[in-house]
C-alpha cells in the first residue's frame, strides 16, 4: 500500500522498443532459416554453391539451343563451336518418339484414342462428372483397341456381346447361388468367345466392313507403346490384385497357399527375366503352332508382375483394418462377397492408396524395360536415333525429353493420389 | 403368419445330400479347394504336356549338362578366376559374384544417401529441404533405366579419355594423384602385400591368405571390442558407475591390424598412365561405375522417403521431450528420434535392399557382366537352352530374395517394439 501522492506516475504506456538488428526483418528470417547452427549454415552454403554451379554449367547450353537443323553437324555449324543443346532432334523426331513406326497418316488413331481415355478417365477420377458417362468408359477398351490396331470394329464388338452373354446367363442361374452363377456365366462367356464369335464377326464384317487399315504390334513404339502397356496393365492389375489378396487372407489352407506361392514368386524374380520368359519361353508351354503377338504376351506378364506388388499393398491395407469391421459386416448378414464389396474393400482400398498409385508409377517405369526384348519403346527409339548418321552421337537431348515425358505423367499420378486421399479423409486427427 | 415355436426333443435327424456341398458352410470350402485343387493339376499337366512336346519338335531334351561345357566367351570384369577355356557353369558363378558385387556396393551407398536425404528434406532450412524435395521427385518419377543410361553417357561422353593426362599441358589430372577418371573406367590404388603366404585352395575360389588371416583379425576384434563393452555394462549395472573404454576400443580395433599390415608389408598400388591407358592400381570398369551410380542414387530417393515416413511417425512429443532435456537438433534425432525410427524404417528399407538386388539385372543396357548378362544372355545364346538357363536364373534370383527377407523377418522379430504398437 502506497500512502500519500507518489512522486511520479507514467500515465501512458512506454512505446515498444526497436527489436535488436538481429531479431527483425530479413536478417531475423535468414538467421532462423539458413544459419541457425553452424551445420545449417555449411548446408545452405554448399546447396547454394551446388545450385550455381549446375545452373552455370547448364545455363549456357540450354541457352544456345538449336531447335531447326536437319543433323547434329548442321547444329554444330549453327552453334559455331559454341556450348549449346541441339534440340533440333526432338523437332524432327518428335513423332518417332511418340508413335514409333506407325503409319504417319494414320497418327489422328491413336490421338484420338488418347483423348477418349482421358474422357474415359474423366468419371473414374472426378466425382464431380456425371455417372452415366462410366458407360463411356466401359465401352473405351474396346473402341481404343479398335482404333490403335484398326482391323473390324465387329471384333471387339463380338467380344462385348460375350461379356453380355456372359451377363444374362448369371441373372438367370441367380437362383442357384452366386457361385454357380458366376461360373456358369464364365463358362457361357467362354463359349461365346471360343466358338461363336469368330464366325460371327466375319459374316458381320462381310456384310458391313467398318475396317481400319490393320496396324502390327511391330510398327508400333514410343510413348504409345508404353502407354498402352502401362494403362492396359494397370487396369488389369488392380482388379486381379484384389482377388489375389483376398486368396491370401482366405481360411482355405489351398486357396492361400497358392496365392502365397504365386505372389513370392514374382516378387522374388526380376521383371526381365519374365519379360525374356515372355518372348523366348512363352510359347513353349502353350500347344504347339500356337504363336500370339508379342505385346500381348509382354502385357500379361508385366500385368502379372504388377498383380502381385499390387496384391500385398492390397493386403497391407486389410490388415490395418480392424477386426471389428469384418464382425459388424458379419452381424449385418451379409454374406462374404457383399461384405467385401461394401464394407471391406471401400475402407481397406482407401488406406492403401499411396501403395496403390506408388505400383501405378512403378509399372509404368518398367515399360521401359521392353527395350530388352526387342520392343520399340522410347528409350529403344532414343538407340535407333542416336544409331542414324544424321543424329550420332546425340545423348543428353534425348534423355531430357524421354525423362521430361516420364516425369510429368507419373508426377501426375502421384498428385493427383495426393488430392484422392485428402478428397477421402474421414477421420478427424 | 404366426411362428410357431417348437422345443426340440431329439437332435434333427440330418442326412447328408448333395446339395449340402455347395449350399453348407461347413462343407463348401472343401469343395472349392478340391475344385481348385483340379484346376490346378489339369492347368500344370496341360502345360508340362505342351512344354515335352514343343520340346520334342524342336528335338531338344531337357538337361542341365551345358553347364559343364566350355563358354568361349570372355567376362571383363571377374572376382575369380576365369578365361574362355573355362565351363559356362563357372561363367555363371562369375556372373553371380558380380550381381552380387554391385548389389552390395549399391545398397551400401543409397543407404547413405537415402538416409541423408531423408533427414535433409526435414530440415528446417528451406533451401536444403526444398533441394532434397527436387532430388527425390525427379528419381521417383523417371525410369531407372534411363538414369543408368544417363550415367552410362556421362562415364562414356562426358569424361576425359586417358591421354587427356598425358603430357606437360594436360587438361585432366588425377584427383591426389590417386584416382583417375576416365572414359575407360575409373582407377584407384590397389592394396598390395610385399610379402606373401600364399592362396587358399577352396575349390571355386582361391583367395589370398593374406586377406583371409586379416579378415579374421578384424573379426576377433570386433568380439573382444564387444567383451570389453559388455565388461563395462556389467560393472556400469552393478557400481553405477562405467568404466571409462575409448582407449580401450581404440587399441582393440587399430592396433593388431595394423601390426598385422605392418607385417605383411601392406602398401597401395598407384594407376599410372603408361602408353594408352592407365596399368596398375584398380580399375573401376564404366559399366560397374554407371550401374551403381544408377541404383545408389535412384534408390536413394525411395530409402530418403522411407526414413522421412519414419521419423514423421515418431510423435513430436519424443522431440519436444529430447529439447527439454536440453538436447540440440542433432543429438535430439541421433539419440532419441532414429533409434526408434529404425523400427519403422527398417522392414521397407530391406524391401528397397530386394529390389536393387533384383534391378541388378538392368546391367544388360550398360554391358555390365551380371548374371543375367553371363548365365541369362550369352550362354543361353550359345546353347540354345532358354528353358533351363531361364529357370535357374529364376532359381537364384529367388533364393537371393529369400535370403534377404529372411534376414528382414529375423530382424522384424529380434527389434519388435515391447507392449507398443507404432
Amino acid at each position: 500500500m502506497i500512502d500519500g501522492n507518489p512522486a511520479f506516475v507514467r500515465g501512458e504506456l512506454l512505446p515498444a522498443r526497436e527489436p535488436p538488428a538481429g531479431e527483425k526483418g530479413l536478417l531475423k528470417l535468414c538467421r532462423e532459416n539458413f544459419f541457425r547452427d553452424w551445420l545449417s549454415a555449411l548446408l545452405t552454403v554448399a546447396s547454394l554453391i551446388a545450385v550455381l554451379l549446375i545452373v552455370h554449367s547448364l545455363s549456357p547450353w540450354l541457352f544456345n539451343a538449336v531447335w531447326n537443323a536437319r543433323s547434329l553437324n548442321e547444329c554444330r555449324e549453327i552453334l559455331n563451336g559454341a556450348e549449346g543443346a541441339c534440340f533440333a532432334v526432338i523437332r524432327d523426331r518428335w513423332a518417332q518418339l511418340l508413335f514409333g513406326f506407325y503409319p504417319p497418316t494414320q497418327y489422328w488413331r491413336p490421338v484420338l484414342a488418347f483423348g477418349l481415355m482421358l474422357a474415359a478417365l474423366a468419371p473414374i477420377l472426378f466425382p464431380s462428372v456425371p455417372r452415366r458417362f462410366l458407360l463411356f468408359s466401359t465401352v473405351f477398351p474396346g473402341l481404343g483397341y479398335w482404333l490403335i490396331w484398326g482391323g473390324s470394329l465387329w471384333l471387339p464388338l463380338t467380344a462385348y456381346i460375350g461379356l453380355a452373354v456372359g451377363g444374362i446367363a448369371m441373372r438367370l442361374t441367380a437362383r442357384l447361388g452366386g457361385g454357380i452363377a458366376a461360373g456358369l456365366a464364365f463358362i457361357s462367356a467362354l463359349t461365346w468367345w471360343l466358338v461363336a464369335s469368330g464366325p460371327v464377326t466375319t459374316a458381320l464384317a462381310q456384310l458391313l466392313p467398318l475396317a481400319l487399315a490393320t496396324v502390327t504390334s511391330r510398327e508400333m513404339g514410343g510413348f504409345l507403346l508404353s502407354i498402352v502397356i502401362g494403362v492396359t496393365g494397370i487396369s488389369l492389375s488392380l482388379p486381379l490384385g484384389i482377388v489375389l489378396a483376398l486368396g491370401r487372407r482366405s481360411t482355405m489352407p489351398l486357396v492361400m497357399m497358392l496365392s502365397v506361392v504365386f505372389i513370392e514368386f514374382i516378387r522374388g524374380v526380376p521383371l526381365i527375366t519374365l519379360l525374356f520368359t515372355a518372348s523366348l519361353l512363352l510359347n513353349s508351354f502353350l500347344p504347339p503352332g500356337t504363336n500370339f503377338d508379342l505385346i500381348l504376351r509382354v502385357i500379361i506378364m508385366v500385368t502379372l508382375f504388377a498383380t502381385a506388388y499390387m496384391a500385398e499393398v492390397i493386403r497391407g491395407g486389410l490388415a490395418a483394418l480392424p477386426q471389428g469391421q469384418h464382425e459388424a459386416a458379419e452381424a449385418l448378414g451379409l454374406d462374404y462377397w457383399k461384405a467385401q464389396r461394401l464394407v471391406i474393400m471401400p475402407q481397406a482400398l482407401k488406406i492403401s492408396i499411396p501403395g496403390i498409385v506408388n505400383s501405378f508409377i512403378g509399372l509404368f517405369k518398367d515399360t521401359t524395360l521392353v527395350v530388352f526384348i526387342g520392343l520399340l519403346d522410347p528409350i529403344a527409339l532414343s538407340n535407333s536415333i542416336r544409331a542414324t548418321t544424321d543424329w550420332q552421337g546425340i545423348y543428353w537431348e534425348l534423355f531430357i525429353f524421354i525423362g521430361g515425358l516420364f516425369f510429368l505423367l507419373c508426377f501426375g499420378m502421384s498428385r493427383y493420389s495426393m488430392h484422392l486421399e485428402r478428397r477421402l479423409k474421414t477421420d478427424h486427427r | 403368419m404366426a411362428h410357431v415355436i417348437t422345443l426340440p426333443t431329439a437332435e434333427p435327424h440330418q442326412t447328408f445330400r448333395l446339395s449340402m456341398l455347395l449350399n453348407d458352410s461347413r462343407y463348401r470350402s472343401c469343395t472349392i479347394q478340391v475344385f481348385v485343387l483340379m484346376c490346378l493339376m489339369l492347368g500344370i499337366a496341360w502345360l508340362v504336356d505342351n512344354t515335352i512336346r514343343n520340346l520334342a519338335l524342336l528335338g531338344k531334351d531337357f538337361s542341365f549338362s551345358f553347364l559343364w561345357s566350355t563358354a568361349g566367351y570372355d567376362i571383363n570384369q571377374r572376382l575369380i578366376e576365369y578365361d574362355t577355356q573355362m565351363t559356362h557353369g563357372r561363367a555363371a558363378i562369375v556372373g553371380l559374384l558380380n550381381t552380387v558385387v554391385l548389389a552390395v556396393l549399391s545398397c551400401a551407398w543409397a543407404t547413405i544417401i537415402g538416409v541423408t536425404a531423408g533427414v535433409l528434406r526435414l530440415s528446417s532450412n528451406p533451401i536444403v529441404a526444398r533441394l532434397m524435395t527436387v532430388y527425390v521427385e525427379l528419381f521417383r518419377n523417371i525410369p531407372l533405366l534411363l538414369w543408368i543410361l544417363v550415367f552410362g553417357a556421362i562415364m562414356s561422353e562426358a569424361v576425359p579419355a586417358p591421354s587427356a593426362f598425358r603430357g606437360d599441358n594436360a587438361t585432366a589430372s588425377m584427383i591426389f594423384g590417386a584416382v583417375a577418371i576416365t572414359n575407360r573406367g575409373v582407377f584407384i590404388p590397389e592394396p598390395l602385400f610385399a610379402r606373401n603366404l600364399g592362396t587358399l585352395d577352396l575349390g571355386i575360389a582361391q583367395p589370398s591368405l593374406n586377406i583371409v588371416f586379416l579378415l579374421m583379425v578384424v573379426l576377433a576384434c570386433v568380439f573382444a571390442n564387444r567383451a570389453v563393452h559388455n565388461h563395462a555394462d556389467r560393472v556400469q549395472s552393478q557400481t553405477g558407475i562405467r568404466p571409462v573404454t575409448w582407449w580401450k576400443s581404440a587399441i582393440i580395433l587399430t592396433a593388431p591390424l595394423l601390426l598385422l599390415l605392418w607385417a605383411f608389408g601392406f602398401h597401395l598400388g598407384y594407376p599410372e598412365l603408361r602408353g594408352f591407358n592407365f596399368q596398375g592400381g584398380l580399375q573401376l570398369r564404366n559399366a560397374l561405375i554407371a550401374m551403381w551410380l544408377g541404383l545408389s542414387i535412384y534408390t536413394g530417393a525411395f530409402i530418403a522417403e522411407n526414413v522421412r515416413a519414419g521419423i514423421l511417425a515418431i510423435s513430436k512429443g519424443q522431440t519436444e521431450a529430447a529439447h527439454a532435456l536440453g538436447l540440440g537438433p542433432a543429438k535430439t534425432m541421433r539419440l532419441v528420434i532414429l533409434p526408434q525410427a529404425l523400427r519403422v524404417i527398417v522392414p521397407p528399407l530391406i524391401s528397397q535392399y530386394l529390389n536393387i538386388t533384383k534391378n541388378t539385372s538392368l546391367g544388360l543396357a550398360v554391358g555390365y557382366m551380371d548374371l543375367r548378362s553371363t548365365l541369362g544372355g550369352i550362354t543361353i545364346n550359345q546353347t540354345g537352352r532358354e528353358l533351363e538357363g531361364m529357370l535357374l536364373i529364376m532359381l537364384i534370383y529367388l533364393s537371393l530374395s529369400l535370403i534377404i527377407s529372411g534376414s528382414m523377418n529375423v530382424y522384424n522379430a529380434r527389434h519388435r517394439a515391447e507392449g507398443a504398437l507404432i
